[in-house]
């Protein structure tokens, strides 16, 4: 679902721009506020806004209003490991169910004499 | 803290065995039998397997890696057709995390001579599974495909 080309595009675009390279790895440390992640850039705070506007669109992070203040974080994470932990769950049952024909095959005679 | 989050999914997995109806049932079943197939033989640690094969009976099936946290999976029997379906609700936890919480339907048909079996597993999963450690290497390589990308294109 998140892994589909026009969603990888708009992520690729987001992150094609240095500036807005940089706030994503200042976001993969942890949340920050909007003046946070302008602090080290040499810009105004509307163009960090339209710089978050891009990242936001591309899925790549949230930003939340709390009071006055917009916190940002990186969105896609939480989806993508569940995604990957949603594989992995269907992977043991696969593996499971091999080892069920397996056994089932192992003790055909077994149970045939119970 | 822990960030919040839920994900629901829906996966079926279909097999053919050939063998009856009745012998498959006996191996999900009978907790010995069901032993020998259950856990995953090439986990380090043995597991604990605990199982009351009844309607609202429960099954425990805890293990994991020597150093690492324990996986525990606790299922409560939910509805019990003998030789042709099994209906059971359970819950996985990561250490003290839960991180999904499941619906699973078997259902068993009889086939020509064999059996065709339908697991369907409808679950929530839970935000046990995200850290900000993974969340840090998830995006490093996003930015290493991103430098891939532009390598290729340049």
């Amino acid at each position: 679902m998140l892994h589909d080309t026009a969603q990888l595009d708009l992520m690729f675009q987001a992150l094609a721009d240095p500036a807005r390279r940089s706030m994503v790895e200042r976001l993969s440390r942890g949340p920050a506020s909007v003046s946070q992640l302008a602090e080290p850039l040499a810009m105004s705070l509307s163009a960090v806004v339209q710089h978050l506007n891009v990242l936001e669109a591309s899925g790549l992070v949230r930003t939340e209003k709390l009071g006055r203040v917009r916190t940002c974080q990186i969105e896609p994470k939480a989806l993508r490991s569940a995604e990957h932990w949603i594989n992995e769950r269907r992977l043991t049952w696969e593996r499971r169910l091999d080892r069920l024909g397996d056994f089932l095959a192992q003790t055909k005679d077994e149970i045939d004499e119970n | 803290m822990t960030e919040r989050s839920v994900v629901h999914s829906t996966f079926v997995i279909e097999r053919f065995y050939p063998a009856a109806p009745a012998k498959v049932y006996f191996a999900l079943s009978n907790p010995a039998a069901k032993r020998r197939w259950f856990a995953d033989p090439d986990s380090p640690n043995p597991s604990r397997h605990e199982m009351d094969f009844r309607i609202g009976g429960r099954e425990i099936n805890a293990g994991g890696p020597k150093d690492g946290p324990i996986y525990t999976y606790n299922a409560v029997y939910q509805d019990i057709v003998p030789n042709e379906r099994i209906v059971y609700s359970y819950d996985m936890l990561f250490g003290e995390a839960r991180i999904s919480v499941s619906l699973a339907t078997i259902d068993l048909r009889p086939e020509g001579k064999g059996t065709r079996l339908v697991l369907t597993e409808q679950g929530a999963f839970l935000d046990g599974h995200d850290n900000s450690a993974s969340r840090e290497h998830g995006t490093g390589v996003l930015l290493d495909m991103l430098g891939a990308a532009l390598a290729a294109e340049g």
